[in-house]
C-alpha cells in the first residue's frame, strides 16, 4: 500500500491573494488544511519604536502608514490619545469634519475590501466598479490634505485646515477631449461639501449595483456561505472586533457603545450577522457602506450650516495661522518651538480606541512628561483576526484559505506595524 | 464616572489579597497586580466580572522613564480587558524585575493572548510561562536581541545586503551613525498641575 503523508505548502509571501506580505505555512491532507501557521513581520517597520524617538506631532504621518487602507481612522485614535492626555477640547466643527472623514475612510476601506475579496474568489468586475467610486473619495482626501492616501490631516487639537471651497478639476489632454472632461467635471463646480453631497446621492445606487453582482450570485454564495464560521463565544475569546464580531451576531460598535467625537449626534444603525460565516460578514460590511453614507450626509448638512474654527486656539499645541506669523514675534516663536521641540505632554497613560473599518483600533500611550511618547503601542484589529487563522482555516479546503483571508480584511501595515 | 468607581469596588470585593493597587485616571481603571496573583485573578476577571475579551496585551520597558530611576520593576506587562456584556474596560498591569522577566501565560483564559504574548516576548524578552508556542513573531528569522527594550538602539545592530561574491544575503554591523534630531526634554509646566493632581 502506498504511504500517505501530509503535504506542507508554503503560501506567499509573494502571492496576490495574501493581501500583502503574508507567509502561510499550510499543512495539507490532500486539499484539506490541517494546520495553518501564519508567519508575519515581513512589513515590520518598528513604528512604535520610531514614534518614541520623535516629538508627538511628528508621528501623525506614521499613523497613515499603519493600516494604509484606512488612513484617517488611525490618525483619529492617535490624536485622541494625545488630546486626552493634554486635556484639550477639540472645536465642534473639527469633530464633525473628523467624523465625516472617518466615514469616508470606512467606505474607502470597505470598497477596497469588496473589490479585492471579489477578485480573490473570481468576481473580477467588482474590483473595477469599487475602484471607480474610490477615485472620487480619494479626490476628497486630496482636496483637504493634498495627498490621496497618506493625508496627515488630523492634528492634535483639530484638523489641519478647513474644507476647501472648490474642487480640483480635470484638464483636457490628448487622452481626454474637452467633452469628456466636462462630463468628469460635472459635479466639481461647487465646494468640497457639494461634491461629497452629490457623491452620497449616487452612492446608494452604486451599492445596489454591487449587490446585484454579488448578493444572490450563486458562485459568490458557494464560496462564502458556511465558510469560516466563527460562533459568538469563539469570536470573543479570539479578540475579534468590528465586522468580524458583528458578523457573528454581537451588536458591538464603539461608535454606539463608547461614542467619541460627535458620533452620539449621529443617527445610524449597526448591522449584525446571524451565522458568523464569510457571507454574513460580507452582508454586514455592505450594510455599513449604507450606514456610513447616512452619517456622511448628516455631517455635510451640519458642516454647511455651521462655520467655525477647525483647530484649537492654543499655540502651545496647534500652530498659529501663517498670516499672524508674518506679523507677530510671539507667533513666530510659537511656530518655531512647536515644529522643533514640540510640546510636553503631562505624565500619564491612556488607551484610546476608535471603531476602525476593520475593528477596534486602539492606541496605548504612556507619557513621562517629555516631548516624545515614552511608549506607544497600537492595538490592531487585523492582528487579532489573523491570529485566529489556524483555528478558522483548519478543516477547510486550500482554495477557501484565500476566501478566508479576504473575509478577514487583513492589511499588513497594521498587522506588522 | 459613577459606574467606574463601582467597578473598583466590585474588584475590591473579589480580590482581597494584599498588593493589588487600583488607580483611576482619565476615566480608565488600572489594576496593578503582583506577578504571583495573575494566574488566579485572570479566570475570575473573565468569569465573575465578565471581562470576556482581552483587547490588547503589550510590554513596557520603564528603565529610561523620566531619565531613569524607576523603582517598580523594569518591565511591565499591560493587559487591556473589555467586557462586552457590561461595556466596561479595565487595564491590568504587572511589573516584572529585570533579572527574571517571567510571567504566567493567560492563553488558557483568553485565546487572543497567544500572538500578543509572542509579540511581547519578541520585543521585550519577557517569557510567558505556559505559552504553548512561544516563538518570535515580528522580527526576522534568526534575529538577536529584543528591539523594544530601551537599551536597544533605534538603528539596530546589524544591516543586511546582497553579497555578489558569496551569492547570498549577508549581515554586517550597522554603518549608519545614530543621531537624534530633537532631544528628549521634560519641561515642568504649571498649566498641567491640575491634571497631575488627578492622577
Amino acid at each position: 500500500m502506498a504511504e500517505i503523508r501530509n503535504y506542507t505548502l508554503n503560501f506567499g509571501p509573494q502571492h496576490p491573494a495574501a493581501h500583502g506580505v503574508l507567509r502561510l505555512v499550510l499543512e495539507l491532507d490532500g486539499e484539506v488544511v490541517q494546520r495553518a501557521d501564519p508567519h508575519i513581520g515581513l512589513l515590520h517597520r518598528g513604528t512604535e519604536k520610531l514614534a518614541e524617538s520623535k516629538p508627538f506631532n511628528q508621528s501623525v504621518g506614521y499613523m497613515d502608514r499603519l493600516d494604509y487602507m484606512s488612513m484617517m481612522c488611525n490618525e483619529h485614535a492617535y490624536v485622541m490619545a494625545i488630546e486626552r492626555l493634554l486635556g484639550i477640547q477639540v472645536p465642534l466643527r473639527a469633530q464633525y469634519i473628523r467624523v465625516m472623514f472617518d466615514e469616508i475612510t470606512r467606505i474607502l476601506n470597505h470598497l477596497l475590501w469588496l473589490g479585492t475579496h471579489g477578485l480573490d474568489v473570481g468576481a473580477m468586475t467588482m474590483f473595477l466598479y469599487t475602484f471607480r467610486e474610490r477615485e472620487d473619495l480619494l479626490d476628497c482626501y486630496e482636496a483637504v490634505s493634498g495627498a490621496r492616501m497618506h493625508a496627515a490631516y488630523y492634528r492634535p487639537g483639530g484638523v489641519y485646515r478647513d474644507l476647501p471651497d472648490s474642487m480640483a478639476k480635470y484638464q483636457p489632454s490628448k487622452w481626454h477631449s474637452k467633452k469628456e472632461v466636462d462630463e468628469l467635471n460635472n459635479q466639481r463646480d461647487g465646494s468640497l461639501l457639494d461634491f461629497i453631497w452629490s457623491f452620497t446621492e449616487r452612492f446608494p445606487g452604486c451599492i445596489d449595483d454591487y449587490e446585484t453582482l454579488l448578493t444572490d450570485n450563486r458562485i459568490w454564495k458557494q464560496r462564502t456561505v458556511g465558510i469560516a464560521v466563527v460562533p459568538v463565544e469563539r469570536a470573543l475569546q479570539l479578540g475579534f472586533s468590528g465586522p468580524m464580531l458583528r458578523g457573528s451576531g454581537v451588536a458591538w460598535d464603539l461608535r454606539k457603545k463608547r461614542p467619541y467625537s460627535v458620533y452620539d449626534q449621529m443617527d445610524f444603525d449597526i448591522p449584525v450577522g446571524v451565522t458568523g460565516d464569510s457571507y454574513d460578514r460580507y452582508l454586514v460590511r455592505v450594510e455599513e457602506l449604507r450606514q456610513s453614507n447616512r452619517i456622511i450626509r448628516q455631517c455635510v448638512q451640519w458642516l454647511k450650516d455651521n462655520p467655525g474654527p477647525v483647530i484649537v486656539d492654543n499655540y502651545k499645541v496647534a500652530p498659529p495661522p501663517r498670516m499672524e506669523m508674518k506679523r507677530d514675534m510671539e507667533a513666530l516663536i510659537h511656530h518655531f518651538k512647536l515644529f522643533s521641540e514640540g510640546y510636553c505632554v503631562p505624565e500619564g497613560e491612556v488607551y484610546s480606541a476608535v471603531e476602525h473599518p476593520k475593528g477596534e483600533f486602539g492606541v496605548y500611550l504612556v507619557s513621562d512628561g517629555a516631548n516624545k511618547p515614552y511608549r506607544l503601542h497600537f492595538r490592531a484589529a487585523g492582528f487579532a483576526h489573523l491570529s485566529a487563522m489556524n483555528e478558522v482555516a483548519t478543516g477547510h479546503m486550500l482554495a477557501d484559505v484565500v476566501a478566508i483571508i479576504g473575509s478577514m480584511d487583513i492589511v499588513f501595515g497594521e498587522v506588522d506595524r | 464616572m459613577n459606574s467606574k468607581s463601582n467597578l473598583v469596588e466590585r474588584l475590591r470585593g473579589h480580590f482581597q489579597e494584599g498588593g493589588v493597587v487600583y488607580t483611576e485616571s482619565l476615566g480608565e481603571v488600572t489594576m496593578v497586580l503582583p506577578r504571583q496573583q495573575l494566574a488566579t485573578v485572570a479566570p475570575v476577571l473573565r468569569d465573575s466580572l465578565r471581562f470576556d475579551v482581552l483587547v490588547d496585551l503589550c510590554g513596557v520597558d520603564y528603565s529610561a522613564y523620566r531619565g531613569g530611576g524607576w523603582d517598580k520593576g523594569r518591565f511591565a506587562v499591560v493587559y487591556h480587558l473589555l467586557s462586552v456584556a457590561r461595556n466596561e474596560r479595565l487595564r491590568l498591569k504587572v511589573y516584572l524585575e529585570e533579572d527574571s522577566p517571567v510571567i504566567d501565560s493567560v492563553v488558557a483564559v483568553w485565546a487572543s493572548a497567544s500572538w500578543y504574548e509572542r509579540e511581547t516576548f519578541d520585543m521585550f524578552g519577557i517569557i510567558f510561562d505556559g505559552h504553548p508556542d512561544l516563538r518570535r513573531i515580528l522580527t526576522d528569522y534568526g534575529f538577536i536581541g529584543h528591539p523594544f527594550r530601551k537599551d536597544f538602539p533605534l538603528m539596530g545592530h546589524v544591516e543586511m545586503r546582497y553579497d555578489p561574491q558569496q551569492g547570498r544575503v549577508i549581515y554586517e554591523p550597522v554603518t549608519v551613525e545614530p543621531r537624534e534630531l530633537v532631544p528628549r526634554v521634560i519641561r515642568e509646566d504649571h498649566r498641567y498641575e491640575d491634571l497631575k493632581r488627578d492622577r
